[in-house]
């Protein structure tokens, strides 16, 4: 009969062993460098958990999450940049208390809209409300009008080009193209320390799988089939008396919730946010996370996250200037040959030879101790 | 007091660049009718049926149903209102069971946090059972929908109106590409289900109108040609001509 339970016995598996990895492997085989480098890929698993709701179940392709990542992780950085700032640290500024490259720009006051970002409740309220809000205005604008498919991708894309050159140009308020660098404490307590960033680390992993379990209970919901049902037959759900475009919007804004989460724990973790991360090019990286992860599974875009980055790190290490040739290749690989990605792989061809080595053959359901299969 | 008429249509009129598919149409609906509209091709059969459904948006007239304007209400407002819509090629959810067909259609949870919160009760189930019997699908509840025929699609989508349990049903050819067996159960399907609603058909399988309708509305070039009993219609010597006499 149909499984309504929350998590089958398969996902309880595959969610047990993605928290073994990143709570105890990881933290077991990695040096600090490393642990904080895999702590920043993981940052972006949380736009690939959202991308594959919006995206894989929804089929709303959003080639622009790079904004609302950037979105979370500015509102973040403008809190530690102003904890920074205090007047003794800024002693030898023409205004001090204010952040250093307001300064270099001849502004001699804050501005009105930085100065909630004093408040570390409303710096974090800020996380998810301003990319939420930002998407909530671009889903009605869109979705009401029925703009959908590639077009609704390239708008999204302009909306990633217009904010990189928003920021890089407001150099003043933003810290123009180097961001918000040179942030140092969190209510006092060193965020550049080893020991700070093997915590902010777990503090991450946390988060990470709040927000899986959060898709997942989407995904299990009603609300996840009709997403499904949207992507292959929309006229047929709008006929079924549901308004398709409210469903587009909250989507949309989860996967805005999750990537502006993601934000706010890479300015903490790596210490800085620039416009680099905001534009067209991370946009699509977070795609390709997605897509090489395997775009209809929550766990295979985590998966997808870290391998593209660890990937990207060690070729980029070795072959810096092949790198984006391996990345664009990899993507097409996957596009022809694994159209499901990683997850696919794994359910179509790993799990079942597993299962046969095991002794097991995959067409018979019941467990080996016994206990009845759900 | 009953009204008379469940639907109005009044000068319904619709202009692609010019071309009136449908132009100054008129025709009332009573409760428990079912009218069926035949008409050569391009005739405007299924635009009728998308302008009433809120998929095409109308030039001039007005569509009333009860004493709601549908002209100016969005589809699903429309739905929701009790007008339920099969579309001419099967569409259904591939990807998804029979169940999971059936159980997005039924007429609870349709607002976003309705539909986070939806619980799969009992109620919803007896109802999903119930609809899968009449619609021959009891066996294949749990299979996705890609996997079903070509008639049993249109038996789903059928189940899946049905499941809405509108006041007006409007179909368009129900039986069309369906083998001959397949054909006769979905009368005998449809027979069963036009009882104690509305309907509105588009048809061509003359046996059939003749089997289901109340009243025949014959359309040509976006007017009503003719209209009335099957008899009648039948008769109707612009009716031969153009129509039923090739």
């Amino acid at each position: 009969m149909q499984s309504s339970a929350f998590l089958s016995r398969k996902e309880m598996i595959g969610f047990a062993l993605l928290a073994a990895l990143i709570f105890i492997v990881f933290p077991m085989m990695l040096d600090s460098f490393r642990l904080n480098l895999f702590g920043k890929y993981l940052t972006y698993a949380f736009v690939a958990v959202g991308l594959a709701l919006c995206w894989g179940a929804g089929g709303i392709l959003s080639l622009g999450q790079g904004v609302f990542f950037g979105l979370g992780g500015y509102c973040m950085a403008m809190f530690l940049k102003l904890e920074a700032s205090t007047p003794e640290n800024t002693s030898i500024q023409s205004t001090p208390g204010i952040p250093d490259f307001m300064d270099w720009n001849q502004l001699t006051e804050l501005p009105w809209w930085w100065q909630p970002f004093y408040s570390l409740p409303l710096a974090l309220f800020a996380v998810v409300a301003v990319p939420v809000v930002f998407a909530f205005i671009i889903g009605v604008a869109m979705f009401t009008r029925r703009v959908g498919g590639v077009y609704f991708a390239i708008i999204t894309q302009a909306f990633a080009a217009i904010l990189t050159i928003l920021i890089i140009g407001q150099q003043g308020y933003t810290g123009g193209v180097n961001g918000i660098t040179d942030l140092r404490t969190l209510l006092g307590w060193d965020i550049r320390t080893d020991e700070a960033k093997t915590t902010l680390y777990f503090v991450n992993g946390v988060l990470l799988f709040a927000v899986l379990f959060a898709a997942q209970y989407v995904r299990k919901s009603k609300l996840g089939r009709l997403l499904i049902a949207m992507r292959d037959q929309e006229d047929r759900v709008r006929f079924s008396g549901y308004n398709v475009a409210n469903f587009k919007i909250f989507i949309f804004c989860l996967g805005a919730a999750f990537a502006g989460i993601g934000g706010a724990m890479f300015t903490l973790q790596v210490g800085f946010m620039s416009p680099t991360l905001v534009g067209i090019v991370p946009s699509i990286e977070m795609v390709i996370f997605c897509a090489v992860g395997g775009r209809l599974s929550i766990l295979g875009a985590v998966y997808g996250a870290l391998l593209v980055n660890w990937a990207k790190t060690t070729f980029s290490e070795s072959f810096p200037e092949l790198w984006l040739f391996g990345l664009g290749g990899l993507f097409i690989a996957v596009v022809m040959l694994f159209p499901n990605g990683l997850a696919g792989v794994w359910s179509e061809k790993i799990e079942p030879r597993l299962l046969a080595l095991l002794g097991k053959a995959p067409a018979d359901k019941s467990a080996p101790d016994g206990a009845p299969a759900e | 007091m009953q009204e008379r008429f469940i639907l109005k249509v009044e000068d319904l009129t619709v202009s692609f660049d010019g071309f009136k598919a449908v132009d100054a149409l008129s025709f009332y609906v009573e409760p428990n009718e079912c009218r069926v509209i035949i008409g050569p091709n391009g005739a405007g059969k299924t635009t009728v049926l998308d302008l009433i459904c809120g998929r095409t948006k109308a030039t001039a007239g007005s569509v009333r149903f009860h004493d709601q304007e549908l002209l100016t209400m969005r589809e699903d407002q429309i739905v929701n209102a009790g007008v339920g819509r099969k579309f001419q090629t099967p569409s259904v959810y591939e990807d998804l069971t029979v169940f999971e067909n059936l159980e997005l259609s039924y007429p609870k949870g349709h607002s976003v946090f309705g539909a986070l919160v939806f619980k799969r009760d009992a109620d919803v189930r007896a109802r999903i059972k119930e609809i899968a019997e009449t619609i021959f699908l009891e066996g294949q509840l749990d299979e996705k929908a890609a996997f079903l025929s070509h008639g049993q699609k249109q038996w789903l989508e059928i189940g899946m109106l049905l499941i809405q349990d509108p006041e007006l049903l409007m179909l368009d050819e129900p039986v069309a590409g369906m083998s001959v067996a397949e054909r006769k159960k979905t009368a005998e399907l449809l027979n069963r289900i036009i009882q104690d609603r509305s309907v509105i058909v588009i048809e061509h399988d003359m046996g059939f109108v003749a089997d289901i309708a109340t009243r025949v509305t014959v359309l040509h070039q976006g007017k009503t040609l003719s209209e009335g009993s099957m008899e009648r219609v039948q008769n109707d010597p612009k009716v031969v001509e153009v129509y039923l006499g090739h």
